[in-house]
């Protein structure tokens, strides 16, 4: 479904992504592992569109996206849900939903989606007139994921969907995202808790420094010695 | 009673102002960029409604009409030539350019009009309202002004809560990245927003033009830096804050001009401009801005 092939990113002079490829395939959960600043959330950003590769692609369903505009690879089924959620803090709950729903016309669906994303996160609907910015960090990344889905998506990108929250609520995010997945949409997942993305990726890859240096299943890379040192806390 | 005509007409010259800064304000909060060249497209306003007027003779709504479609088509035209291609250009680039196109608009409008100065016609209305056994006089005029922005005010807020585009442009006000998330057009929302402040702009004009009835190329300099002042006053990039800036602007302006000096008034203005500036830097109702790292 997703492809990345040989994709370098530069800022300026400085290569942030080195030449890497991997690939989602459609229903799998796939996660990048790799500590801050390894490129993961410049990968998500290039596919997303908002950055463009100096080299290599990214392709959706076979088709070339990274010349595609941003608000286009949207519309083609590549929602993102960012690091640090960037929710619109000063619009209602709804309206943030409403406007992850902004590339469709189909009212009747839209509303459809909103009534499933009220029921896969009750805590929205009890808030849905508050203002995104009032919410907690828990209930903004409710708020991102759901924004996420309202656009329909094929693929949803999820950056860091547990950053700054407690273990509780990180489990929480996690079994939405299993769910999220069981109803047919692939996820690729950038994680630092690599312990909690591995444990619910079907495959996963380790990037360092702007270069894939291992990947393998979920389970293999819980069980590899080195991911367990240098990831894992030994 | 002289107090009141003096505060009334305050508020109507604030109501042009506020026209005018919703323009500056909403650019500001968008594109996060200050269109210096704004003002001008007042001038361009004035200009057309002018020879819409005395030289085809169309009756005045069309004038009006013409005038908001021409300034929203030259606003949107410098956006795209002028403005886009510097999106991701440092601001004092852009700012520069704005400043260029200004100077460019008022050049040719001198090379098509010509430098003399134009009466502009009476095309809204003439006459007055008296009242209190005629001690009391407001015109027509300035009845129209300030209902005029009173209308602009409740019925822009309306669009930017209420739409789906309007909406969009707050998203992308708050953070481009996250709107062209959504599969928010950031493009298409800028030209929006620049055809809105530009066909306000040809309001302001035809409005301004009627008050003071001169017309020449440089016309929208001064109100031009008087309604970017009402827009900071206020708190630029909120629409409240334009209406307020804009009004106090006014007042200020008006009466200083009635009762401290006429030729002082620019600067007495500036001075609260500078004391309010340092009391509150982000302005009246400005919102503080977070600074991303």
């Amino acid at each position: 479904m997703l492809k990345v092939n040989d994709l370098v990113v530069r800022y300026g002079v400085i290569e942030a992504i080195k030449g890497i490829s991997f690939e989602v395939n459609d229903g799998e959960i796939v996660t990048l592992i790799g500590a801050n600043g390894a490129g993961k959330t410049t990968t998500m950003h290039t596919i997303s569109g908002l950055l463009r590769p100096y080299s290599g692609n990214v392709e959706l369903d076979g088709i070339d996206i990274s010349k595609v505009p941003a608000h286009k690879i949207v519309e083609m089924g590549v929602a993102q849900c960012p690091e640090r959620r960037r929710i619109f803090a000063s619009q209602s709950v709804e309206d943030n939903l409403l406007l992850g729903a902004y590339t469709r016309k189909d009212k009747e669906e839209i509303e459809k989606d909103l009534a499933n994303v009220y029921k896969l996160f009750p805590r929205l609907e009890e808030r849905n007139k508050q203002l995104g910015g009032t919410l907690s960090g828990g209930e903004q990344q409710m708020l991102a994921m759901g924004r996420a889905l309202m656009s329909k998506p094929k693929i949803m990108l999820l950056d860091e969907p547990s950053m700054g929250l407690s273990p509780l609520l990180v489990k929480e995010i996690f079994s939405i995202i299993k769910e999220i997945n069981d109803n047919g949409t692939s996820i690729l997942l950038v994680e630092q808790n690599a312990k909690m993305a591995l444990s619910i990726a079907k495959r996963a890859y380790v990037i360092e420094t702007g270069r894939i240096v291992m990947s393998g299943t979920g389970e293999e890379l819980l069980n590899s010695e080195d991911i367990r040192k240098a990831y894992l806390g030994g | 009673m002289t107090f009141l005509t003096y505060l009334i007409s305050g508020l109507a010259l604030g109501s042009v102002y506020a026209i005018i800064a919703l323009g500056y304000t909403m650019v500001y909060g968008i594109a996060k960029m200050l269109n210096f060249a704004h003002g001008d497209i007042i001038m361009a306003g004035g200009y057309v409604a002018f020879y819409a007027f005395s030289k085809f003779g169309l009756p005045s709504y069309l004038c009006i009409i013409l005038s908001i479609a021409v300034s929203t088509i030259i606003g949107v035209i410098i956006e795209r030539l002028a403005y886009k291609p510097l999106r991701q250009a440092s601001s004092l680039s852009v700012l520069i350019t704005a400043i260029g196109v200004s100077y460019f608009l008022q050049n040719a409008a001198q090379l098509m009009f010509g430098s003399d100065t134009k009466i502009f016609p009476a095309m809204l209305t003439e006459g007055s309202l008296k009242m209190f056994n005629g001690q009391l006089t407001i015109s027509y005029l300035t009845i129209i002004t300030i209902v005029t922005c009173i209308i602009i005010m409740v019925g822009l807020t309306a669009f930017i809560n209420k739409t789906k585009i309007g909406k969009a442009m707050r998203a992308c006000a708050e953070d481009k990245g996250a709107a062209q998330l959504m599969g928010i057009n950031v493009d298409t929302t800028i030209s929006v927003t620049f055809a809105i402040g530009s066909g306000l702009a040809a309001i302001a004009a035809v409005l301004l033009c009627s008050t003071y009835p001169s017309l020449s190329p440089t016309l929208g300099s001064m109100p031009g830096i008087k309604a970017f002042t009402a827009a900071v006053f206020g708190g630029i990039g909120s629409i409240p804050g334009a209406l307020l800036g804009g009004m106090l602007l006014g007042v200020i302006e008006n009466l200083t001009k009635a009762y401290i000096s006429t030729q002082l008034s620019d600067a007495i203005v500036f001075t609260v401009l500078i004391i309010v500036l340092l009391i509150k830097p982000t302005g009246l109702l400005g919102k503080k801005e977070n600074v991303k790292v």
